[in-house]
């Protein structure tokens, strides 16, 4: 006969003992094995943002060589082959492997965190995840290096990109990094619903989730619903490729237009997967800034869930010169001028929070000025755009070059640059250097703007995208070189945030666990966070916990010290509901990674990969799901 | 930061079923995924037949039988689904055991007629666009069923094993449940977009 005891609980325990006990159970081993086999979402999300940083770097040393060779006409640096896969790996880099994963990702990190919970919902997923986005990413640049970097564009277009005109290997590798890249970007889709959904704080009611959380939340449902587009006719295309079916062929009853369409309706989401994660970056910011709450919280948190609708609905601007129906353009102009509505107001509230207060003036703060000004400038010609006459004109043109990169860097990369030094004590335990960020900022706002701008004026003059040189009578050499100067600038801003990056490393002065005397939960833990997060699981009674009540925290206590225990919530009131088990480290994720990897590669050079792949992958999918009697699962 | 207790959660149930828990929402999030996936499918082939002169493209009608009969098994497994999903919210192993093993059956069984489905299509995958668009709703569809077998024979042996009496295994059964119902309405609309919607036209 067994004797029942009591599991021991937090309860019972002081401080420094409970800490002792949850770093035991929660923590991961500083070894080669625990690297492998971790779960903790701090570590996972840490190192998502690290390598989304290192192919940033990459896609941005792409960028630089084809601004060296268009620097002045004639040029000879790179020849019109490498020039095309220079272009390809640069979007497809800049999209699929850094600003997607790396926006997903803060919220990996973040979420939990800010949710007052220990773990994701489903950290074996995560740490899978991870694993398969690291190798499609390698297997991309592997074969860049191996001259077999995809050469049609980062959207990939048949038919060049098609059977008949896309040789060798080149689109296969492409079409299958977007397999292991939306895979990862799916699961972590998944993970991020079912966290916030039910593992918020007690409390913490809808209205009271902090708005990065709430971006993060819609971005993983659009992700739900968009990233399939590009998972099917990604695999169309090697399908087409590969055994010969025919859905990009007209020959055969195919139909070219068919991938623009598919493509586009995960693409133009997409813009917003980066987009609305930048916003909720900028709102959990500011209230920082300017010791006060958000202004119009409501208002932001329905222009976050209308641009996620109003998203799916923008697609066919993208092919306005395609020869579509009159009613069809019309609808598409009227609803890509719409999107500018939900942003408008977003904005608007933002001016608003920071009107008339006593704003501290810091890093991360100038960056959310950089964001605004560059934004709107980058959103008006967004509306300009959205008019069929006016795309007619400039299509394919670099006006489109400089508008998207005022969207997307004005509108991402500056907000993830103010987020970057605003969370970056929490993640590493040290704060930036304020002086040397500053001058981060200005040169980052004067190289990114005397970049871009110019491509306005030289799409204008008649430019088209893609081409790997000019002859100097066409007169756009000054502007060119104005730019390839300005991209130097831009990318002496980022060497300067890597050396400021890795000499706070080094400093020796630990950063406080709340250096901005912010009011969201992640900063009421440590700085990095211990391993369990929370010793007590917090309760909140605002938007603002921090700051209702400043000298104590209030939690509740009950949760088993001897396994991995998380509070689940209700979903729309937050209330404690029941403690469940969170597993502990394993190196199935990995292992599972690995051979869903080999197969998805080998499937490129032969169909029957998928066979033979099938039995070692449903061995370590089973090996991953077998129960195994620890305290997490009773 | 000093901490003040306000409440205690330690009586809070340590298991459940439906939508209290993780899984079922993680559940509900791939069904929803994978249910894109199916209608932009069903999207391309509907636009290539929009932008067709004739449907099927110079190509026979289907023979609808096979997938008929899938139809049938599909729809037939439902209520024993539900029943097993009741048993496993009664806890009562035997009868989970032994509604798995019927389950698993029940699944491998549309998977051998699926074999008579893909020659019944008659067209091949690269003989027009037609047939590319068939092979690639069947296929997904084959995915599908494959890997909810598996997941139903996986949960299967864990229920015969030492793991099996535990709510968490229990509430992993409804959660497999939930999912073949799901296999089940999916099928219907492609079942219908293969062989009935080319007889319309």
């Amino acid at each position: 006969m067994t004797i029942q005891t009591e599991p021991p609980r937090d309860s019972s325990f002081d401080d420094a003992v409970l800490d002792q006990r949850l770093t035991e159970v929660w923590g991961t081993k500083p070894t080669l094995w625990g690297w492998l086999t971790t779960v903790d979402h701090k570590l996972i999300g840490r190192r998502y943002i690290v390598t989304a940083i290192f192919f940033l770097f990459l896609g941005g040393i792409a960028a630089l060589v084809m601004r060296l060779q268009l620097g002045g006409p004639n040029a000879h640096i790179v020849g019109p082959d490498t020039y095309n896969q220079l272009f390809t790996m640069h979007g497809s880099t800049m999209m699929f492997l850094f600003a997607v994963p790396v926006m997903e990702t803060i919220g990996v990190f973040l979420v939990p965190l800010m949710i007052g919970t220990r773990n994701v919902a489903f950290p074996r997923l995560n740490a899978f995840s991870y694993w398969v986005y690291l190798f499609g990413g390698l297997m991309l640049w592997t074969a860049f290096f191996l001259n077999s970097g995809p050469d049609a564009g980062w959207f990939s277009y048949v038919p060049l990109a098609g059977p008949q005109y896309g040789i060798g290997k080149r689109s296969d590798i492409w079409a299958q990094m977007i397999t292991y890249t939306e895979l990862s970007g799916l699961a972590v889709a998944v993970e991020i619903i079912v966290t916030v959904f039910k593992m918020r704080a007690p409390g913490m009611t809808l209205d009271r989730i902090p708005l990065f959380v709430w971006a993060a939340l819609v971005t993983a449902f659009m992700i739900i619903f968009a990233m399939p587009a590009v998972m099917v006719s990604s695999t169309m295309l090697i399908l087409d490729r590969l055994v010969g079916t025919h859905f990009f062929n007209w020959a055969e009853g195919g139909d070219v237009l068919l991938w623009q369409h598919l493509f586009w309706f995960f693409g133009h989401p997409e813009v917003y997967f980066i987009f609305i994660p930048a916003t909720g970056l900028i709102s959990s910011m500011i209230p920082a800034f300017t010791r006060r709450e958000i202004f119009g919280y409501p208002a932001l948190v329905l222009s976050l869930i209308a641009t996620g609708f109003l998203s799916f609905g923008l697609w066919v601007h993208h092919m306005f010169v395609t020869g579509l129906p009159r009613l069809g353009e019309s609808f598409f102009t009227a609803s890509s001028m719409a999107v500018a509505i939900p942003s408008g107001i977003q904005i608007f509230c933002w001016i608003a929070s920071m009107w008339d207060a006593k704003l501290r003036l810091r890093t991360p703060l100038l960056f959310v000025f950089g964001f605004i000004i560059n934004f709107v400038i980058g959103g008006l010609t967004g509306v300009m755009v959205a008019s069929v006459p006016i795309d007619t004109q400039v299509h394919d043109t670099y006006f489109i070059v400089a508008h998207l990169h005022y969207v997307l860097i004005g509108g991402a990369v500056f907000p993830l640059l103010g987020a970057i030094y605003y969370w970056f004590p929490k993640v590493y335990g040290r704060l930036l250097n304020e002086r040397l960020g500053q001058l981060n900022f200005w040169l980052a706002m004067v190289g990114f703007n005397l970049t871009f701008f110019p491509m306005h004026l030289l799409g204008l003059m008649g430019m088209p995208r893609r081409i790997y040189t000019y002859q100097p009578e066409m007169g756009w050499g000054p502007m060119n070189l104005l730019a390839t100067v300005g991209a130097l600038i831009f990318f002496a801003s980022f060497l300067l945030l890597l050396f400021n990056i890795v000499s706070s490393l080094r400093s020796r002065t630990p950063a406080t666990d709340n250096p901005w005397e912010a009011g969201t939960l992640e900063w009421a833990t440590g700085s990095p966070p211990p391993p369990y997060n929370f010793a007590r699981i917090p309760v909140v009674s605002g938007r603002e916990p921090l700051w209702d009540r400043p000298n104590s925290l209030p939690v509740v206590t009950g949760l088993r010290v001897d396994r991995r225990e998380l509070l689940v919530s209700t979903l729309v009131d937050a209330k404690p509901d029941m403690l469940l088990g969170s597993p502990r480290p394993t190196i199935w994720p990995f292992a599972a990674a690995m051979v869903t990897s080999v197969t998805l590669l080998a499937s490129i050079f032969t169909p029957w990969a998928v066979v033979w792949g099938a039995l070692p992958i449903a061995i370590v999918f089973t090996g991953w799901f077998w129960p195994t009697g620890v305290k997490e699962e009773e | 930061m000093r901490t003040e207790m306000v409440g205690d959660v330690a009586g809070l149930d340590t298991s459940g079923y439906g939508p209290r828990t993780l899984t079922w929402w993680g559940t509900l999030a791939f069904m929803s995924l994978e249910g894109m996936g199916f209608a932009l499918a069903a999207g391309a082939y509907l636009y290539l037949m929009s932008h067709a002169q004739r449907w099927p493209l110079n190509a026979p009608l289907p023979n609808y039988w096979p997938g008929t009969v899938v139809a049938i098994l599909l729809v037939a497994s439902a209520p024993l689904n539900h029943l097993l999903s009741n048993w496993a919210r009664a806890k009562d192993l035997k009868k989970v055991r032994i509604g798995l093993v019927l389950m698993s059956l029940l699944g491998i069984a549309p998977l051998i007629v699926r074999c008579f489905e893909f020659p019944a299509l008659h067209v091949g995958w690269d003989t027009n666009a037609y047939g590319s668009a068939l092979w690639f709703l069947l296929g997904l569809h084959t995915t599908h069923i494959l890997t909810d077998v598996v997941d139903t024979l996986v949960l299967t042996g864990a229920m015969f094993s030492k793991h099996g009496a535990n709510p968490h295994r229990f509430a992993d059964v409804t959660d497999n449940a939930f999912y073949w119902d799901f296999v089940i309405l999916t099928w219907l609309p492609i079942y219908g977009l293969i062989y009935w919607v080319p007889r319309l036209t």
